[in-house]
């Protein structure tokens, strides 16, 4: 939809009119992309100043940061872009989660290359355990419960939920139960997620390591109430700016739009 | 590309109403002036903005109207008023930049949970801006918008709900620019009304097939195809103001690569540079994003 569209080629007699709309054009270009470039400068400046606050916070030099009420993050998700995905950094930052005391963490990546590697991070963790179901409900001091996500716990499951629901549907009606519109509530929704396994806890916190805060994928049923929040990209990620972030977590108050 | 190509004196010149003193007049000069002056730099300002993609669809969260309300120290009505106001004006920001579908987050299915008198106010109030909206020289009019009431309207009182539908008729005709307003909606709401109309539709289809084996299962698509939203793309932005960072049950099934922006300004204070920023932003991450949506 670029502005130039809507200049037309023109004919011979309005030759002269062209040549001042190409200038018009070429004028609007150049400010743009002027605009862009302070934009750019812009956010370089702003990531300098990060760095240096992240060195200040892991430093110890800004006191608020160092107690953190870690137990109101009940469950954390961590979405990485699966282009973007580095076994070692990923397992630095699992590190560096275990330090501050988070307890149940879900990695996510939209093609499942951490689901891949899902064997290789629980054998070079030693503090770090699949998780199980009702996992949530407990908290062991000495062990970090590790789920691993990916779009086939998305939307594929919901698919797959809504098969199950039909199937059910067809067979109550096979078997002459007809009586009543069967029409399935979001309990049934979440019993049939459950069945298909893809049914984990809400997270209360969602960190998104890529270029965007987008939640790429991240299973619709479990975001309803999430915050979300942008880290930038993996391959410059900090402790001071994940200890900023969790902080951050721990004053929000919610309505739940009430 | 402009939808409006009014001349800015024309929005200058209603400013003033005829019968004027001569005190008046002069201060009526003067916010002509200054009118005409905003109309121009917002043009010239968008013209530029143009020369980079524009994306097809905002969605925006509107909160803050109550904070706003006890800031001002108003009335709480007054607060849904205002962020009224802020509506038009940003629709009018979005349709001149180009934007062609905007959904808005009116009213969610848990904020029935509310005082039933903040509710009735709500509801009362989007009864009066349906009709405002009806009416001939509206925005409605100026950019020949087509209105959709997303949700589970049979959760609205027969009252709204018939105004929802009047104006879902009245407009059916336009295709300039579309308005989703999402009314008694979540988005866990929305699938399930999906995957339960998805259900239907496969019964009704295989209503032949005596063995369950051979009935066709219900795909991702089927899904997508009955929920509330599909007669929009998903959003290229979503905006939620006053600073929150969730999404409140809203659409969760279409923002996978929408990048979610918060400005800290609340609903009745967003203003015109609020969405600039976010659209320059937005061209920032362009290419990433189409690459993203381009994968299967």
């Amino acid at each position: 939809m670029s502005y130039s569209n809507n200049m037309v080629a023109a004919d011979n007699s309005e030759k002269p009119v062209a040549w001042t709309t190409q200038a018009n054009n070429i004028a609007h270009q150049l400010l743009w992309l002027i605009i862009h470039v302070i934009i750019n400068i812009f956010f370089f400046l702003l990531g300098i100043v990060d760095t240096l606050e992240s060195h200040l916070i892991s430093s110890g030099v800004l006191k608020k940061y160092e107690a953190i009420n870690v137990e109101k993050l009940h469950y954390l998700a961590i979405v990485v872009d699966s282009e973007d995905v580095q076994k070692m950094k990923v397992l630095q930052l699992l590190q560096w989660l275990a330090d501050i005391g988070v307890k149940h963490v879900c990695l996510y990546d939209t093609e499942g290359v951490l689901k891949k590697s899902k064997e290789i991070i629980l054998e070079k963790l030693s503090f770090v355990k699949l998780f199980e179901e009702g996992d949530e409900n407990f908290s062991d001091p000495r062990v970090m419960s590790l789920e691993f996500a990916s779009q086939s716990d998305g939307k594929d499951a919901l698919a797959r939920a809504a098969n199950l629901l039909f199937m059910k549907h067809l067979k109550l009606r096979s078997l002459g139960d007809t009586q009543e519109e069967k029409i399935f509530t979001e309990a049934h929704m979440v019993e049939a997620l459950k069945d298909v396994g893809s049914s984990g806890p809400e997270p209360d916190l969602l960190l998104v390591y890529g270029p965007a805060r987008c939640h790429l994928g991240f299973p619709a049923w479990r975001l309803r109430y999430t915050e979300i929040v942008h880290m930038g990209p993996l391959n410059s990620m900090k402790y001071g700016s994940l200890l900023k972030a969790i902080y951050n977590f721990t004053l929000i108050r919610q309505n739940y739009g009430q | 590309m402009f939808l409006i190509r009014k001349p800015c004196q024309i929005h200058s010149n209603q400013l003033c109403a005829p019968d004027n003193t001569m005190e008046k007049e002069g201060i009526c000069k003067f916010k002509q002036l200054f009118s005409y002056l905003g109309c121009f730099l917002r043009k010239f300002m968008f013209s530029i903005l143009s020369v980079g993609p524009i994306p097809d669809h905002i969605a925006f969260i509107m909160d803050g109207n109550r904070r706003f309300a006890k800031k001002r120290h108003l009335l709480e009505g007054d607060g849904h008023k205002a962020g009224y106001e802020s509506l038009i004006s940003i629709l009018n920001y979005c349709y001149q930049l180009g934007v062609k579908y905007i959904t808005v987050y009116a009213f969610s299915i848990e904020n029935f949970k509310r005082q039933p008198e903040e509710v009735q106010l709500l509801m009362d109030l989007m009864v009066e801006k349906i009709e405002d909206l009806l009416r001939n020289g509206s925005i409605v009019d100026k950019y020949g918008m087509r209105l959709y009431f997303v949700g589970n309207l049979g959760l609205l009182s027969s009252t709204v709900r018939a105004a929802a539908e009047k104006a879902m008729q009245a407009t059916a005709h336009n295709s300039r620019a579309v308005l989703l307003i999402c009314v008694a909606y979540t988005s866990s709401n929305e699938m399930v009304h999906a995957v339960n109309q998805a259900i239907r539709k496969n019964e009704f289809d295989s209503v032949e097939e005596e063995h369950i084996e051979k009935v066709p299962m219900i795909k991702i698509n089927d899904i997508k195809r009955h929920m509330y939203m599909s007669v929009a793309p998903d959003p290229d932005i979503v905006i939620r103001s006053s600073g929150e960072t969730r999404l409140s049950n809203f659409l969760l099934w279409q923002t996978a690569y929408s990048p979610l922006y918060s400005p800290t300004a609340l609903w009745p204070e967003i203003s015109i540079w609020h969405l600039i920023w976010v659209v320059l932003d937005f061209q920032r991450k362009y290419a990433y994003l189409q690459k993203k949506r381009k994968q299967p």
